[in-house]
């Protein structure tokens, strides 16, 4: 008879005594420093979805409509929010018509429930989730962060969310996860403007691995301490602060985890405008206006422009990310 | 058409035509809203009206032709002036409200931004037909006159050109500002081609 050795495990692997017991010290350092999330829920892998969908389905957080556990960010600057009515009335969101006021008007079709998000490529836990599973272990925080449109205007926001490195982190992305891709719902009969091919639909996004797993990179929820508003990318959307508006991507229904640089909905609109960085940069201008002042909402019709800020004013937490990179040439 | 009622269809004219500086000052003035971004709403407005106008004051011919309500011409002039001021406003606007009377960057606009400079090239080349439009300029200068105010196609163009050049996207509305032009030049370009026609048939040289 032959007995199979258990040839699997290499001596080299084995870890030795003394690490195995420095490896309690290690986390406990991490958690105190911050470096791992402390809810004892981020170690679960998300539940996938049930083959019975039609399951009775409780919306994330109970469905209340406005949040009562947030925390306040520690780094939360001294700055004043825009008007709710301005974020929630002024806003570019293609799938609901092109002008401003489009999305306030027409975006009461959207269904945020259920809400279904799909992971997938590399990564080692992938497959469709229940929004409300997916949301569950993660403590809320309120951030106030700088908006800047590539249109050169701005507001400031009081999101509530957190940071999108810790979802992500729950899919175990491999080492080929260079790229994360980010993809909004395309339902002509809850969104009336996907039925132009104003965009590449469905609307699409993307950020390196560092970025998305940048403590600033944030997936929000709500605003102003409310649930997200439809028209403001309801019931999950991305916020990069030091980024132009457009690469904060809403109302998010797949992400897929990817070794190359994935494609964007603006840069294939227009490569030559639209990059995949868009950094907030007041030197790069694009083609055809200026981006080195914006005009804050808010100010009334006799406020003037302010400088716009390297990175949107977050240069100092984000600016060694491109180390070594020409951000003329990645615009 | 009596004297008296071309008066009055004038007056109701220029009134019609004052109507969306009304509105847009009283929406500045707190009776409504101008929104989020209001410099921006009173700029996109003075625009759109400018551009609705001259469009408008090039339907004018094709009008009175077609219809043959010759008195329709007497109109042409206000809705020409309502155009420039309009479009004077607009780059007033940009200039004080947007820009803060930052001339350098006025400058770098009007120099380096290619849509920025077809619309100021669009409101210079109105200045002269304004000043040119009384009644004592039109005998002063006769025939040249007329070649002048030809100039309001390439304005027309220009202004088109302008609001096509600054949208993000292709949508329905400048493709429609578009496709009007082409319209109402293609309309001209008929009627001198078949005027050439004509004269060669007439003269054969």
């Amino acid at each position: 008879m032959l007995i199979k050795k258990p040839e699997d495990i290499r001596p080299s692997e084995i870890t030795s005594e003394s690490d195995y017991l420095k490896r309690r010290d290690l986390l406990k350092a991490a958690l105190a420093t911050g470096l791992l999330p402390s809810a004892a829920g981020f170690a679960q892998q998300p539940a996938q979805l049930p083959a019975d969908s039609n399951a009775e389905r409780t919306p994330p957080y109970g469905g209340a409509q406005s949040f009562t556990d947030v925390a306040q960010w520690p780094d939360n600057p001294d700055l004043e929010p825009s008007a709710f009515e301005d974020v929630t009335s002024y806003n570019n969101y293609y799938e609901f018509g092109t002008g401003k006021s489009d999305p306030a008007r027409y975006a009461h079709t959207l269904e945020p429930h259920p809400w279904d998000v799909t992971i997938d490529g590399e990564a080692e836990h992938t497959g469709t989730y229940a929004l409300e599973d997916l949301l569950a272990p993660h403590p809320l925080e309120e951030r106030v962060y700088r908006f800047r449109c590539v249109e050169a205007w701005s507001m400031v926001v009081p999101w509530v969310g957190f940071p999108l490195g810790d979802l992500l982190k729950r899919f175990n992305p491999t080492a080929k996860a260079k790229y994360v891709q980010f993809f909004t719902l395309n339902d002509p009969d809850q969104m009336p403007g996907v039925r132009y091919p104003v965009l590449r639909w469905p609307y699409r996004e993307g950020l390196t691995i560092e970025e998305a797993m940048h403590p600033l990179t944030l997936i929000a929820v709500g605003l102003y301490g409310q649930v997200l508003p439809n028209q403001n990318g309801a019931p999950l959307r991305l916020v990069v602060p030091w980024k132009y508006g457009f690469k904060s991507i809403k109302s998010i229904v797949g992400i897929r985890f990817s070794e190359t640089q994935p494609a964007t909905s603006w840069n294939i609109a227009n490569a030559r405008e639209y990059g995949f960085y868009s950094n907030v940069n007041p030197e790069v201008d694009h083609p055809r206006w200026s981006q080195a002042s914006e005009r804050v909402l808010g100010g009334g019709l006799f406020s003037a422009r302010v400088p716009t800020l390297m990175f949107n004013g977050y240069e100092e937490q984000v600016a060694h990310l491109y180390d070594g990179l020409d951000l003329r040439a990645n615009y | 058409m009596t004297r008296g009622s071309l008066s009055l269809i004038k007056a109701v004219v220029i009134l019609a035509c004052t109507l969306p500086f009304l509105f847009l000052a009283a929406r500045a003035f707190g009776l409504g809203s101008l929104g989020a971004n209001p410099v921006q709403e009173v700029l996109h407005t003075l625009g759109k009206t400018g551009l609705n106008l001259l469009l408008i004051t090039l339907t004018v011919t094709p009008a009175r032709r077609l219809t043959g309500m010759n008195w329709l011409v007497a109109l042409r002039r206000s809705l020409g002036l309502a155009a420039f001021f309009y479009v004077l406003l607009h780059a007033t606007t940009y200039a004080a409200l947007d820009l803060g009377f930052a001339w350098s960057t006025l400058l770098e606009d009007v120099t380096r931004r290619p849509y920025i400079t077809v619309g100021f090239a669009a409101l210079l080349l109105m200045i002269p037909l304004a000043v040119t439009s009384t009644n004592a300029m039109q005998r002063r200068l006769g025939r040249r006159w007329l070649t002048l105010h030809r100039a309001t196609y390439v304005i027309a163009v220009l202004g088109v050109t302008h609001y096509f050049w600054q949208v993000k996207v292709t949508t329905l509305e400048p493709l429609v500002y578009t496709f009007i032009l082409v319209v109402l030049l293609g309309y001209r370009a008929r009627g001198w081609l078949a005027k050439r026609e004509r004269r060669t048939i007439a003269d054969p040289a």
